[in-house]
């Protein structure tokens, strides 16, 4: 039998995952919760955080979800990505908590 | 495609720059933004002229998405936009959304270069 899915699969791209830990000193509040939608937002993937590897995950193109996650400084940030420039989406996402948002 | 343009309209001129302020700081210089507040006398209220000119200032062929907080700066937003010429009119909506927070998301919303109705969503998920 023909499986619909197997074509779709091959043009979904597997979710790439890693985390870090928020540095800067208020944790994700308002104006880090911006640049962080900001920066997702310049990428096609699918771009989403949790504050445990099994989420629950929100999409992090959206500023008042991401906001709502109020994530405290310490807190380690997963991330999980999907879509052709995943790669290059998820170095972005990293390099902006490491930095501290500029902040730190 | 140029970014949806932001319209700050409160009662009171100085909540109206300070949520501007905000959007500046917060989100930056990509986004047309433009503020009002006050009645003609320069007391608290607001004024359909004074709104239709911050429309003009942030004008984008994108669409222009308006922030108000209380009834009269509804009331007279609405009717500013109904004064505006028939093909700008669809392309300007009143956001449903708290004045200050409303206005940094729909600017960040903006910024990543969304539509008029997705920076409108966006805004009004406070109230979700």
């Amino acid at each position: 039998m023909h499986d619909a899915n197997a074509n779709r699969a091959a043009h979904t791209f597997a979710p790439l995952t890693a985390s870090a830990v928020l540095v800067n000193p208020v944790g994700l509040h308002a104006r880090p919760s911006v640049k962080l939608t900001q920066c997702a937002k310049g990428f096609t993937a699918k771009i989403e955080i949790a504050l445990a590897a099994e989420g629950p995950w929100t999409d992090a193109k959206s500023p008042v979800k991401v906001m709502r996650v109020k994530a405290p400084q310490g807190a380690t940030l997963h991330f999980r990505v999907a879509g052709s420039d995943g790669d290059a989406a998820l170095a972005a996402m990293l390099a902006l908590v490491h930095d501290g948002f500029g902040e730190a | 495609m140029s970014n949806v343009g932001i319209v700050i309209v409160s009662h009171s001129p100085k909540i109206a720059e300070g949520a501007a302020d905000m959007v500046r700081q917060m989100v930056g210089d990509a986004v047309p933004l433009a503020w009002t507040g006050g009645d003609v006398d320069g007391g608290l209220g607001t004024n359909v002229a004074g709104i239709l000119e911050a429309i003009e200032a942030a004008w984008s062929p994108s669409g222009v998405a308006i922030l108000v907080d209380l009834g009269g700066a509804e009331t007279n937003s609405e009717m500013a936009v109904e004064m505006l010429p028939e093909d700008r009119r669809a392309r300007v909506l009143v956001c449903n959304a708290p004045v200050v927070e409303g206005a940094v998301i729909a600017a960040t919303e903006s910024s990543g270069g969304s539509s008029l109705a997705a920076v409108k969503r966006s805004a009004e998920e406070f109230y979700a």
